[in-house]
């Protein structure tokens, strides 16, 4: 099936799954049974899906990837917390770097040609504040730069202009973008409203997923609390779509237990399976903040990074054996980051602290397998203040993924990523065919010329009352309110003139009542 | 009365899609009027100002936590603020007119100025509702403009029945004037009220046609309800609409007056309910006054009006669920206050706010916000900033706003659905649930996630909730934990676990970290340096997300 087809056939927002995940219950029965035969699959769709794992806290690379090549300057730099040579798994193809003795399930993938290490990713500049550094991440701005939407957001918004107007529809009945925890990210917040549900209701999904959720007390206010959730339940949007997604899956490989990441990409793996077309799902998993006793000091193989990193390695082993369970292998690629890599020398209470560029793995059976970028290097006598420049910037990552993965057209990613950034070997390009974004939905906003060079004509929908036209830059300050008066029904237009304004990504904003939409529009020279 | 009898004497309920059935019968409690001795906290202060008030505002509860409970229930119940100034031209007049509006000038009050064009009228009362919830926003530290509210969903009438704005706005002013006055004089004074005039035909009611709406509503609903003792008859409607003939509307002068040329001078001849009364018809220019009291003396006199009208209170102000027990204990002895205060309403509502049964944890947190409740209880909550009245054109753009977003909420101010008023107040046995259906709930949660976020602009001006700007008036907003215990004890009336609440610091407040300090130094760091733009960000973007996420969950529907 064409892609395009698949669209038409297809469906929205990001769902916000809960972050309590205590596995879920789900009735076994038999293969044969008229309610596991009503379960059946249709024809699997295919479409491409990217998992973003979230490691939270700043995650030490260099214990992770250990530079092999400078050893002995590593060792120095922190012979408290290093880990043995001859203990670091060896990654095939390259004897520069070796992987956390830790991670024997990721040392299988990449065996198995299935996981690629960037090497030294950040930025310039780089912020050491969790929640600045964070923000750049999901962001995808400069250092100096506050960006108040995501770059998956963006996407979402680049891929389903209209969302959420007329959302969900004959064309997309899922949501955008799903993250597993309490509250959507930065990453997926769009122009103007988050590509995530519009109605983040976690609790509906504690019950859904795993039954969770606060009890209601035997009182009037209790009886009426749960009153409320249940429609809340019944009408969440998504509700519906999710859990007939999880419903339809009733087998998985066997994911590690006590494993919070496993649990969430148990759940990813399942929504994948059962068909829900949503393209971006995102999961996190904390602890990384490791600026104390990160090894034991009896065996620096072991202890609360190795913990962590073990957890990493198991789950994401786990869910890629399930993804070839599940014979959707061919759909997922994800990729693992952190606000910021660690200090290269460990301080004196077996940790460290905050610091800059770190490796990020991308794993998938579509990725190009191996190493890209050479190993950071390590001063032979390393201070406390010495950090691990870049040497890839995080949003090249980002723009090859958009481009190469989720297939957005070269010429578009400059509306996404606010810039232009170079192109990684990490996915087949081979695997994309061309998208057009879809235009299901209402359409309530849209400009001609877009590019445009200096005027444009905006063109908008109104359902009558009041109506406002602004228009805002990338950085969320609005520019100019074209339009602010009360209207008949109807459609309009409005030039924006775009001055002495440099050339960059511009939104124009409709708000009517509690109706609004952004487009995004792109001024060039 | 028995609970059955008494629900099974309501109209027979709507199907409803989805009726929720707890599993374990539901605990109701034993209390009655004996005066509330218990400890008077936070806790109650905030049940008292969510019932009487739109929304508890932190200033209200630290102001009445400083009196004892019997003083803020005094100081609630008797209003010092001036009723509010009438609303003002705002509107624009354009159009094809028969009579331009060129009488008053922009900014002056249009409510003394009779101008018959259909678009004037329709802008007026228009203007009309933006004006009220204006007032409902800017409320005095009082119930009044609850009971307003609340007269107003008693006495339904509905705007474009009445259509003549003047007299929209002069019902509207008599509820409000008598908000806390007597109920029978209320009864009196609405009866031929030129609002009531139109909107129930009174004004049509003549001796030789006569017109029987009023006469009917004036019993089912306004005095002695539909319950099982309620036992008027079609007769006695009949009389009373013969007792009520001849009053007419002068729209020039604002006023009702008595036609005695209309008026039926045959004997009234009421059912035993009334003690087989028979009210004698009468002649002249006073006869309509004669015989409107004694109608009314009539009426009153029967023991049903007393407890029906305490019904109402009692479902306006604790909850829905009147069982045999809530009658004995609350709803009679509340009815003994009113008629041993010939009708005045506030003794019964004294009594009935210094209850136990008032503060009885389980009458707490029972009641769904009613979308009013909602919307301008978040906006008083949050210290929502509107513009100085200099700007009333702002103003009455946001509050146009606010009154659309209501009414898609299904409580169209000034517009009822009916004369019933809303279900929620007598549609058994849903009640107050009637306000949460699949289209409602994600409205509600549209209408909190986008003041939370984007705000609404108008005319260059924002409304908006500024999270961290309200949170800096909390005890600790630097210390994660206290911050989430003092937003979860403000806007919610049941406890959030443990559980979820650390859950919610680590996903929010500390974007996944472990360590309380990160949100300590960063909101620190938003204090002493607030034009750090990119640490101020993650303040206000992380305390916007909590407070998002709060007002999602459906703990924050209940008050």
């Amino acid at each position: 099936m064409k892609r395009r087809q698949f669209l038409k056939n297809t469906l929205p927002a990001g769902v916000v799954l809960p972050g309590i995940i205590n596995g879920y219950s789900i009735k076994a029965f038999g293969a044969d049974s008229p309610f596991v035969q009503a379960l059946m699959l249709p024809t699997t769709l295919t479409d491409h899906v990217l998992v973003l794992v979230q490691l939270n806290g700043g995650n030490d690379g260099l214990n992770m990837v250990v530079p092999i090549e400078y050893y002995s300057a590593y060792n120095n730099a922190r012979t408290n917390i290093a880990i043995p040579q001859n203990k670091a798994l060896a990654i095939p193809g390259t004897n520069k770097i070796a992987l956390h003795p830790s991670m024997t399930g990721l040392q299988e993938m990449f065996k198995n040609g299935k996981a690629a290490v960037i090497q030294s990713v950040g930025y310039p500049s780089p912020s050491f504040s969790h929640f600045r550094a964070t923000d750049i991440w999901m962001s995808a701005s400069d250092s100096a730069q506050v960006v108040n939407s995501g770059w998956t957001g963006r996407y979402l918004n680049y891929e389903y202009p209209n969302f959420p107007n007329g959302y969900p529809n004959a064309t997309m009945k899922d949501p955008l973008a799903i993250q597993i925890g309490s509250v959507t990210s930065l990453a997926l917040q769009g122009p103007a409203v988050s590509m995530g549900m519009s109605i983040s209701n976690p609790s509906n999904f504690y019950n859904l997923i795993n039954g969770v959720q606060d009890a209601a007390p035997n009182t009037p206010a209790g009886k009426e609390l749960s009153y409320i959730r249940l429609v809340s339940q019944q009408t969440q949007q998504y509700s519906a779509v999710v859990k007939d997604a999880a419903a339809r899956v009733t087998a998985q490989v066997t994911y590690p237990t006590g494993n919070s990441l496993a649990d969430q990409l148990k759940i990813v793996a399942r929504l994948i399976k059962g068909g829900l077309s949503t393209r971006v799902y995102m999961v996190s998993f904390g602890g990384f903040d490791t600026h104390a006793v990160q090894a034991n000091s009896n065996d620096t193989t072991t202890g609360t990074h190795a913990v962590l990193l073990q957890r990493v390695s198991d789950a994401i082993k786990a869910f890629q054996d399930d993804l070839k369970y599940l014979n959707v292998e061919d759909r997922v690629v994800g990729m693992t980051f952190s606000e910021f890599g660690r200090r290269i020398k460990s301080n004196a209470s077996g940790g460290t602290d905050h610091g800059a560029a770190a490796p990020m793995f991308v794993f998938g059976k579509p990725v190009i397998s191996g190493v890209v970028g050479a190993t950071p290097i390590i001063p032979t006598a390393s201070t406390v203040n010495d950090n691990i420049p870049f040497q890839y910037d995080f949003r090249s990552v980002y723009a090859t993924l958009l481009e190469n993965w989720l297939c957005v057209k070269r010429e578009d990613l400059q509306n996404i990523m606010l810039k232009n950034f170079q192109t990684l070997p990490l996915v087949n390009a081979g695997a994309c065919l061309t998208v057009n974004p879809n235009q299901s939905g209402n359409n309530l906003i849209s400009n001609y010329p877009n590019p445009f060079t200096q005027k444009t004509t905006i063109t908008f929908v109104t359902a009558g009352g009041h109506t406002l036209i602004q228009v805002i830059d990338a950085l969320g300050r609005v520019l100019t309110n074209l339009i602010d008066k009360d209207y008949a029904a109807g459609s309009y237009t409005v030039t924006f003139n775009s001055g002495a304004l440099p050339s960059g990504v511009y939104y124009a904003r409709l708000q009517n009542l509690s109706t609004q939409q952004v487009r995004t529009m792109l001024k060039v020279r | 009365m028995d609970r059955r009898n008494f629900f099974s004497a309501y109209k027979k309920p709507t199907l409803k899609k989805q009726r929720f059935v707890p599993t374990d019968p539901v605990a109701r409690t034993q209390t009655g009027l004996t005066p509330y001795a218990g400890k008077w906290t936070e806790n109650e202060v905030i049940h008292l100002l969510k019932r009487t008030m739109f929304g508890s505002r932190k200033a209200d509860i630290d102001y009445f936590k400083t009196r004892t409970m019997a003083q803020a229930v005094n100081e609630l119940l008797n209003p010092v603020a001036a009723l509010p100034l009438p609303p003002v031209k705002e509107y624009d007049t354009t159009g094809a007119l028969t009579q331009p509006d060129t009488n008053i000038a922009a900014g002056t009050t249009w409510v003394s100025d009779p101008n018959n064009d259909g678009t004037i009228q329709s802008r007026r009362r228009a203007s009309f509702k933006k004006w009220w919830m204006g007032n409902m926003i800017n409320q005095d530290r009082s119930i009044r403009e609850k009971m307003t509210l609340f007269w107003h969903n008693h006495f339904s009438t509905e705007t474009n029945d009445v259509r003549n704005a003047l007299f929209v706005y002069r019902h509207h002013a008599m509820l409000r004037a008598n908000a806390l006055g007597n109920f029978k004089s209320l009864v009196r004074a609405i009866t031929i009220d030129p609002a009531m005039l139109v909107y129930l035909n009174g004004q049509l009611n003549t001796a030789n046609a006569p017109d029987e709406n009023y006469g009917r509503e004036l019993q089912e609903l306004f005095c002695c309800g539909k319950g099982a003792a309620s036992l008027y008859t079609e007769g006695d409607v009949k009389e009373a609409a013969k007792v009520l003939t001849g009053w007419r509307n002068n729209a020039t002068t604002v006023t009702s007056y008595f036609d005695s040329n209309r008026h039926s001078t045959v004997n009234k001849q009421f059912s035993a309910f009334y003690n087989n009364t028979i009210i004698t018809g009468k002649t002249g220019a006073t006869a309509g006054d004669v015989e409107l009291d004694a109608l009314l003396t009539m009426i009153f006199n029967a023991p049903e009006v007393a407890k029906y009208i305490c019904r109402r209170l009692y479902l306006w102000f604790v909850y829905y669920d009147i069982d045999a027990t809530v009658e004995t204990n609350v709803i009679e002895p509340l009815a003994v206050i009113l008629n041993a205060n010939n009708f005045e309403v506030k003794p019964v509502l004294n009594a009935l706010l210094k209850s136990e049964h008032f503060y009885d944890v389980l009458n707490q947190g029972c009641q769904i916000k009613s979308p009013v409740d909602l919307v301008v209880g978040m906006c008083r909550e949050f210290n929502v900033a509107f513009q100085p009245d200099t700007d009333y054109i702002t103003n009455y753009g946001f509050y146009n706003y606010l009154v659309t977003v209501v009414n898609n909420m299904q409580q169209n101010i000034g517009d009822p659905p009916d004369v019933s008023g809303w279900k929620a107040y007598y549609q058994a046995p849903q009640f107050y649930e009637v306000w949460i259906n699949s289209d409602t709930l994600p409205k509600r949660n549209q209408f909190t996630d986008l003041m939370c976020v984007s705000g609404f602009t108008f005319s260059g001006k924002k409304i908006i909730i500024d999270g961290a700007e309200f949170v800096k008036s909390l005890s600790a907003p630097g210390d994660p934990n206290t911050l989430i215990n003092d937003l979860v004890n403000l806007m919610f009336r049941l406890p959030l676990s443990d559980a979820s609440k650390l859950q919610l610091k680590k996903d929010i407040l500390l974007s996944g970290q472990a360590n309380d300090n990160y949100w300590t130094g960063a909101w620190q760091q938003f204090i002493t340096n607030p034009a750090s733009m990119a640490n101020t960000l993650t303040v206000k973007n992380r305390v916007r997300d909590l407070l998002k996420y709060l007002m999602n969950l459906a703990e924050y529907q209940l008050a």
